[in-house]
């Protein structure tokens, strides 16, 4: 085959988005085994993996990312059904849910505004950009709502889905060191926890790690927390007068 | 078969709540709201049918994958990243730590006092 011909190809393959899925299933698959040789550290979590080893794919083949997310927004289309189907779980332990309900509150209220005034304070402390502040401050829930909260108090959203996504892989990171430290060991607490502080992120991680309830108390976390902030994050805000 | 009617309760009770969305014009994503359908039909019907199931615990097995094109887009943000990067580590890491050992340590400590250990 001539070198022409080849170069061709090259630019029918990189625009097509079968490309895009194949890659991100590949090294998906890939950071899966990495991290199963690791003996499973969550320290590099393989979301973490796969999202680095895509983005250099890209940067070296040159493929821009709106290219990339014509073939992977398949992959992301799931979400929203998998997000409905964190019901099932929940359906199945809903005796333990109803029991656990006022702790489940509360811990959430707690758990809010230590993220939300821990955020807004370290990042000023630091000294951040206002609009890099604005879109830290709703680091810790699900990225679709983060979008939506951080434009209104002023941040910018796509940053704040970045910001959202690295908070889920840091949260992996530390979760089973905090937990040991301080000798939590009931899966409900742990999954609850994953799931307030780490979104989407936890609650995989808790499904994957340590069960189907613990998955289901942190897919109600989830839930719970993106909701509550979404109301009170820009009452907060105003309360920082920023 | 079940692969196909599971599918299509999920994706209609997210139709529904992205419906509800937008209707009411709510800050929460239309999923969420389909969540909370969709558990609504569970309690009323009182059982998850088996194609549902399959479905849905197919998808959340593989719930970190989906994650990953979105993830992608941080390299959208590369050079604003860069430039505040110190207080954003910083703030991600010190902030993140925090929540966990309080949110972990309210729960367990509440949990115990309601005495709603098995």
């Amino acid at each position: 085959m001539k070198v022409a011909e080849l170069g061709e190809l090259w630019v029918y393959l990189s625009g097509n988005p079968l490309l895009s899925l194949l890659v991100t299933l590949l090294a998906f698959a890939l950071a899966v085994r990495i991290n199963r040789m690791l003996g499973g550290t969550p320290l590099l979590h393989a979301v973490t993996l796969s999202i680095a080893l895509i983005i250099v794919f890209l940067l070296i083949s040159g493929i821009d990312y709106a290219t990339y997310f014509e073939g992977a927004q398949f992959i992301h289309f799931l979400l929203g059904p998998a997000t409905v189907a964190l019901a099932i779980p929940l359906y199945d332990h809903r005796e333990r849910v109803r029991q656990l309900m006022a702790p489940l509150l509360l811990a959430c209220l707690a758990g809010i505004a230590t993220a939300v005034v821990s955020t807004i304070g370290l990042a000023l402390l630091f000294g951040a950009d206002h609009v890099t502040v604005m879109s830290l401050a709703p680091r810790s829930v699900t990225s679709p709502i983060a979008m939506g909260v951080a434009e209104k108090i002023g941040g910018i959203p796509s940053l704040a889905a970045g910001l959202v996504l690295i908070t889920g892989s840091i949260g992996c990171a530390l979760g089973p060191g905090i937990f040991r430290l301080l000798g939590i060991r009931d899966p409900v607490v742990q999954g609850f926890t994953m799931g307030l502080a780490a979104h989407g992120f936890g609650t995989a991680q808790s499904f994957a790690r340590l069960g189907a309830m613990a998955g289901a108390f942190s897919g109600l976390a989830m839930g719970l927390t993106g909701l509550v902030t979404a109301f009170i994050l820009p009452l907060i805000v105003g309360l920082f007068g920023l | 078969m079940p692969l196909i009617l599971g599918m299509s309760i999920l994706l209609a009770c997210q139709f529904a709540g992205e419906l509800l969305v937008r209707a009411f014009d709510l800050p929460i994503p239309g999923p969420v709201i389909g969540m909370v359908i969709l558990l609504v039909g569970l309690l009323v019907r009182g059982k998850v049918p088996s194609s549902l199931r399959t479905t849905g615990e197919g998808l959340l097995r593989y719930l970190t994958l989906l994650f990953v094109p979105a993830g992608v887009g941080l390299m959208l943000h590369g050079r604003l990243i860069a430039d505040d990067w110190l207080a954003i580590g910083m703030t991600l890491l010190l902030s993140t730590a925090l929540t966990l050992a309080v949110t972990a340590w309210v729960m367990q400590r509440l949990a115990n006092r309601f005495g709603g250990r098995q």
